[in-house]
This record gives structure tokens, sequence and C-alpha cells, in this order.
């Protein structure tokens, strides 16, 4: 038989029992729509988790005073206080790979305005701390080299801060805010950035000169972090590298010893949060394959009785002229029809929920082309592999006892 | 009674050769036919007669080349069977056969005309537009020129075995084989079925007929009796009946009687 007979043939045998190839099909449906949707949602959260780090600065490097556990992924500042002045300098004048480079305080106390106050960090940095962490003047200017010189007594204002000191939409620029009993002037309001996905507030900050934090609120001469861009993406670990051999160098490290302060770089962190969220996919994923296989074995069940229930036809088919392969391959067409009929149906239905789940619950989701394609392929798979052995049961039939059959 | 002229019977199409089947069911074997020897020549009209269970229906079987023997030979138009394999047995069906049911064995919920087509589609050498007209061709040759599109549970009885019979002559058969094919239908009906046969076979077509009904074997041009898996007696019917002499004679009352 001709493939365009055979596929003739398996429509109108499908056509002749409507509801119950649609309800075969919906297994198939059901599954391929929730791995759709699945994946949509897995995908949806990296691709923020990935935007949310992207955030955070521009190709950014970052030194933390202290030494990390081997293999571990601590992060926290272990209160070691060995980096300093020195090692920006060494980093400056050694790693060609870094644009941008800023020391980082933080001081936490209350910022007090007339008889408001409000718990915040006061953050304190040279001028290019803002590039490199992607924080943008709304209005208003930045503090100025010299007032960093200086250790001028001014301050940028973050949105969050101003809602509760000032109130919302105020301008309280001009204005002075204390923080630990010293009077900020405040020179700038920064753009709000929104909370991260880690539920950071990243608003709720004020940004000074370090040398003001350091000398007149804190009275300290080392830094927390040093903070720094590399010159572009490709660069990072290369900017990362330097460092390392520039900030051994400024604190003597033996060879072979052990570094006494940890760099992290924001690729690094992407690619972490990025391999949380792939075993997530692949875990929501594998749970709804699962429904795919059930989808399988229904229509492997259907078939199975399709091919009794014909059996008088098949021998028929077979008196006629039918040899085994055309019988094998008008059942198999009609599974493998069953099956990618169901998967495109839940293709397209897997694309809505998915949209849908956008919309109604905010969750980011993300279709990719791949599993797109790759639902349309294992519904191909699955049509052959389990309309094999019902197909192979009829092919096999012998005509005389299947036109006999009652 | 019509002079139904023999063909000249020059030409051999059947020739079996001390042929046997055993079918083996648990502990016990059955020996269905227990050698037999037959030939059938080319626009014979047979009838194979016998009491219930001897041997009938098997015998068709293999001559249909649904079922294989255990021993002897086979010889339909020129090719031994005993040579071929399953694939070549289906070709071999498909273009050189053609049967006929006591059930009709029509596909459900498919029209007439579809049904008759079936054995072409089987048949890769011709085209649709081809198979689409011999369809049309066998079902005016049964006289359902008008019921080409009705789906099967829209016939009658005797309609539907006509749809079969235009089944079973599309594909231009060497052979037209029929088991019991009035075996489901009234006197009336089986007469009408028997006056197609004996103008197909007037026409040329050479026809196996199994029944256990003499009335109706005496249609045909010649009888041979089965018994116990044996051929008992092959006799041509001398006086052979017309069908269609024979309807003209039924009293119409015989429409409403109860048998
Ligand atoms: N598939 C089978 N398995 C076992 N035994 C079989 C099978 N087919 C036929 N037989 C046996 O072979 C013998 C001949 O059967 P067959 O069907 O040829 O008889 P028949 O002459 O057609 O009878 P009837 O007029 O009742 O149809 C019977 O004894 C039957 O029981
Ligand atoms: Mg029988």
């Amino acid at each position: 038989m001709h493939i365009s007979n055979l596929l003739k043939v398996a429509i109108y045998a499908l056509k002749r029992n409507k509801l119950r190839a649609l309800l075969t099909m919906l297994g198939i449906i059901i599954g391929v729509a929730s791995v759709i949707a699945m994946l949509a949602i897995g995908q949806g959260s990296k691709k923020s988790i990935q935007d949310q780090i992207s955030t955070m600065g521009t190709n950014l490097v970052f030194v933390m005073a202290g030494s990390q556990q081997r293999g571990g992924i601590q992060m926290g500042n272990s209160g070691a206080v060995n980096i300093t002045v020195k090692d920006m300098d060494a980093i400056r004048a050694d790693c060609p790979s870094i644009s941008d480079l800023s020391p980082e305080v933080r001081a936490n106390g209350q910022a007090v305005y007339s008889n408001k106050n409000w718990p915040t960090s006061l953050f304190g940095s040279n001028t290019e701390y803002l590039n490199i962490k992607k924080i943008e003047v709304g209005s208003g200017r930045c503090f100025t080299e010299k007032e960093v010189k200086s250790a001028a007594k001014v301050c940028l204002i973050g949105a969050t801060v101003i809602e509760h000191l000032f109130g919302k939409d105020a301008n309280p620029i001009g204005l002075t805010v204390r923080y630990k009993k010293i009077p900020f002037k405040i020179i700038g309001v920064l753009k709000p950035k929104g909370t991260n996905t880690f539920g950071q507030d990243q608003d709720d900050l004020l940004l000074a000169p370090y040398t003001t934090v350091q000398k007149r609120v804190m009275a300290i001469t080392y830094f927390q972090s040093i903070q720094s861009s590399a010159i572009n993406e490709t660069k990072t670990k290369d900017a990362a590298a330097e460092m390392e051999q520039a900030l051994r160098k400024s604190h003597k490290i033996k060879e072979g010893a052990e570094n006494d302060f940890t760099i992290r770089s924001q690729d690094e962190l992407v690619s972490t949060f990025s391999s949380i969220s792939n075993v997530l996919t692949i875990l929501l994923g594998a749970i709804a394959s699962i429904s795919l296989l059930v989808g399988g074995i229904g229509i492997m069940n259907i078939m199975y009785v399709s091919v009794t229930e014909r059996t008088r036809e098949i021998g028929l088919r077979m008196a006629v002229g039918g040899r085994g392969k055309d019988i094998l391959m008008q059942f198999l067409i009609e599974s493998i029809l069953l099956s990618v009929l169901g998967g495109v149906i839940g293709i397209l239905l897997g694309i809505g929920v998915s949209k849908l789940i956008g919309i109604l619950m905010g969750w980011p989701t993300v279709v990719l082309p791949a599993s797109v394609v790759l639902s349309f392929f294992v519904c191909t798979v699955i049509g052959v592999f389990f309309g094999w052995y019902p197909a192979r049961k009829a092919a096999s039939l012998n005509p005389i006892d299947a036109l006999r059959f009652e | 009674m019509v002079g139904l002229e023999n063909k000249a019977m020059n030409k051999t199409i059947i020739e079996v050769r001390n042929l046997k089947k055993d079918f083996h069911v648990g502990e016990v074997t059955v020996r269905a036919l227990k050698g037999v020897d037959l030939s059938i020549s080319e626009g014979e009209f047979v009838a194979i007669m016998g009491a219930s269970g001897s041997g009938k229906s098997t015998m068709l079987n293999i001559l249909g080349c649904l079922e294989k023997p255990n021993a002897g030979d086979y010889i339909l138009d020129g090719v031994d069977m005993a040579k071929l394999s399953k694939d070549q047995l289906a070709a071999l069906r498909n273009q050189k056969l053609g049967f006929v049911f006591q059930s009709y064995n029509l596909l459900p919920r498919t029209s007439a005309l579809e049904n008759v087509e079936l054995p072409l589609f089987y048949n890769n050498k011709v085209k649709a537009k081809e198979r689409r007209e011999r369809a049309q061709e066998a079902l005016a040759a049964v006289g359902l020129s008008d019921r080409m599109d009705h789906m099967p549970n829209q016939l009658s009885g005797g309609q539907q075995q006509r749809v079969a019979i235009a089944r079973s002559l599309v594909n231009d058969p060497v052979v037209i084989l029929a088991d019991e094919a009035t075996g489901n239908l009234d006197t009336r009906t089986s007469f009408e079925i028997m006056a197609l046969f004996q103008e197909l076979n007037s026409k040329g077509k050479t026809i196996v007929f199994v029944t256990h009904e003499a009335d109706i074997a005496r249609f045909t041009s010649r009888n041979i009796v089965f018994r116990d898996g044996h051929i008992l007696r092959s006799e041509n019917v001398t006086d052979r009946f017309s069908a269609i002499e024979m309807l003209k004679n039924l009293p119409v009352t015989d429409d409403i009687e109860t048998s």
C-alpha cells in the first residue's frame, strides 16, 4: 500500500471513533502540555535569576577579606580586616583586565531626619562604584573625586529611605540626614532598582564617599571588599586571576599557601544559580514526563483494543491481498497519528498554559523552541514504541483465524 | 432449464494432488483432509458439497491460499503454492483470487464503493482513478450502481452479498471462491445471488462454490461431494437449473411465508 493510502486508512479509522481517539490523545496532550509548561517555568526562573544577577553589576569581580573554605561556596565576611588602600593600588597597577575599581565599606545604623528614623545601611565607595554596581543617579549629582579626597559629609539616597524619612515622592535634595550623629547633606537621589531575587531591597541604602564612612562613621582603615568591573564579559576570568596574583603579591603570600582573601565574579554566581535552576527544570520535566509515559501506555492499550475489535477486518484485508507489513504499517501509522496529533495539541496547550501562568501567577516563563522540538520528537517515538506491539500482533495474525474471529 | 454450454475446458486452473490437512487441538489431531485429488478447468462452476465437518471449508481455504496444506501439491494457474512465501501468497490472492464469504465481511461504516475498492488498494499498479472506475464497473455488474455511497448497514443482506461479489470481481481474478455465500439469505435472495453467479460464469468466470444445499448446487455445472476428508464423488450436472427461470416461477406468497 502507498503511504498516502495508509494515511487515509488511518485517518479514516480514527474518524470512525472520534471520541475515543480524543480521549486516547488526552493522555499525550496533558503529558506534553505539562512537560512544556514545567520546562517553561524552570527556564523562566533561570532567566529571571540571571537577569537579577546581571543587575547586581557590570561584569562584576570582587574581593572579600578572609579566605573561603576550599570547595565551599561560603561567601560571608569572616571578619578579616586585611584589605586596604595598598591592595587597591596593587590591583590598579597590575590588573589590565579591570576597568572600574572601587572599595566598599558598609555601616549599619539608623538614618535620622527630624523626628523620623529608619534602619538602613550606609555604603562608602569612590566615584567608579556607580558604574560597577549599575546604580544610576535619578536626580541631583554624585559626589566628586574631590569630595572623596576631603571625606565630605555628602550622600546619595535610595528610594526606600526617602519614603520612610521624607514621604513618598518627596525631593530631599539639599536636606540633611543624620547617620550615627554625623550630618550628611543629600546631593543626589538613586534611581530605584527594586527587590532582587534574594529578597533584598536594593533601594534601602545611603551612599557616601568611602573616606567619609571609614573616618567619620566607622573609624576604620580597612575595606570590607573591593568591587570592580572587568573590561568586558569575556575578561572576568582573566580579571579574577590577575587580581589574585596582585593580592597574593601585596599580601606577601608564599607559594603553596592559601589565600587570605576571596575573589568572586558575577559569572560564577550566574553559573551557580543557573545550575540550581537546571536541576529544578530537570526535576519538573521528569515529573511531567511520567504523565507523557502514562499517555503512551494509554495509546498502547487502545491500539490493542482496536486490533482485537478489528480482527475480522484484518483477516479480510489479508484475504484480499494485504501483506503483514501493510497491516503493521496501518496500525503503526494510526498510533503515530494519535500521538503526534496529541503532541501538537499538547504543545499548543503547553505554550498557552505557560503564558497563562506568566500572566496570572506573575511567574516568569520561557518556552524554549528546543523543548517544543523535543516534545514533538518524543511523541513520534512514543507512537512508534507503544504502537509497535499492537501492530505487530495485528500483522502476525493468521488470515483464516482472523476471519473466523468472533 | 437452459443449455448453458460449457466453455472449451482445456485450460486447467486448479490442480490438486493428494492434499492433506491436519489440525492439532491440544492432544487431539483432526484430519480434515485425507488426500484429495482435484482438477478444475477454466470456465467451470463447481459446487463443493458434503455434510457438516466433511472438510469443505478447509478445502476452499487452501484453494484460496489462506491456509497451507500439510502435504500434497496445489497448482493454481500454473503456480505451485508450496514454493511461495507469505507475502507472495498475499500478492497471489490479490491478483488471482476473489472471495465471497457467508457473512459478507464488509468493512463497517465504509461505503459500498470503498468496500469494493479495497483489493485494489493493495495493488500498487492501480492508481486512484482506475481504482474508482473499476469499482464502479464491478458494482454496475452486480446491479448496484445506484447504491455506491450506501453504508453496509443501509443495505439488505442480499445487497451486501452483491457488494461482496463486486469486491471479489474487481481485481478480475482467475477464480472466485465462495463459502456458503447464500447461507444467510432467504430462498428468493439466494436465487438472485445464484443468478448473478450464473451470469458471471456464462461470461467465462471460474467459480468454486461451497454449499450444503442440494437445490443450490443444481445451479452449478459440476458437483463435488466431500465425506470425511475425501472426495466421495464428482459428477457433472446434467439438468442444470437457470436461476432466472426459477425466480420467475417462484410463488409471490413465498415472500411472506415462514419457512
Ligand atoms: N482451525 C481449526 N482447528 C481445529 N479443527 C478444525 C479447524 N478448522 C476445521 N477444523 C476441523 O476440520 C474438520 C473440517 O472442517 P470444515 O470447516 O472444513 O468443515 P465443513 O465441511 O466446512 O463444515 P460446515 O458445513 O459445517 O461448514 C472439522 O472436523 C473441523 O472441526
Ligand atoms: Mg464450512
